[in-house]
């Protein structure tokens, strides 16, 4: 029983920490603002989702379950929100999308 | 050991954040850079504190996920606005 949730506990850590490897590594690596902010969420969503929930496999049934499960939740509130507001700000303060076709950038009007 | 693995994992991904955000060419990349580095610092207490048989980590956790979004809201407001405050009436055009 406990071989058993062990093994899935690190299956869980092991890939959580694999997609943030390769989030950061498409963070380093892509080429404008919008295509770095798409590896990025791939850090928050599921890279924090498998590592937390390898953590909670864990923690059993106890107050450090209920405390990482609020980790997660704000985590996933507060991601989305941040990296709208960065894709706004960014668009705003005229970033263009390098990989964008001619007739699908904004037009300044 | 496997808490060992998501730590150096980790570690690793926050050394390649820390590159974007030392390279980024606009400020938007080092925000984004910045609000990753936060989200994985916040991951990495929390394995921190069951590496070392103290979950009470997850409280620092916790209120330093809280921190990085405000932060992040507050920076990219003020280089959307140019100012943190609140607008006067007169400059809503944007």
């Amino acid at each position: 029983m406990t071989s058993w949730i062990d093994g899935l506990s690190w299956i869980c850590l092991v890939a959580g920490g694999a997609f943030c490897i390769v989030g950061a590594v498409g963070l380093l690596r892509m080429p404008d603002i919008y295509t770095r902010m798409h590896a990025a969420s791939v850090i928050e969503t599921l890279g924090v989702g498998l590592i937390l929930l390898g953590l909670v496999l864990q923690a059993c049934f106890t107050l450090v379950a209920i405390k990482l499960l609020i980790i997660a939740l704000l985590i996933l509130f507060a991601s989305p929100t941040a990296t709208h507001a960065l894709a706004r700000a960014a668009m705003i303060r005229g970033q263009k999308p390098v990989l964008a076709a001619a007739e699908d950038l904004p037009s300044k009007h | 050991m496997m808490f060992a693995v998501a730590a150096i994992a980790l570690l690793v991904t926050l050394v390649f954040a820390l590159l974007r955000a030392a390279l980024g060419p606009t400020v938007f990349d080092r925000a984004l850079a910045v609000n990753a580095i936060g989200t994985v610092s916040m991951l990495l207490l929390a394995v921190m504190g069951f590496l070392n048989g103290r979950p009470e980590f997850l409280d620092l956790a916790i209120v330093y996920g809280l921190l990085n979004v405000i932060g992040t809201i507050a920076v990219l407001k003020f280089f959307r606005y140019g100012d943190l405050g609140a607008s006067t009436g007169r400059e809503t055009s944007t």
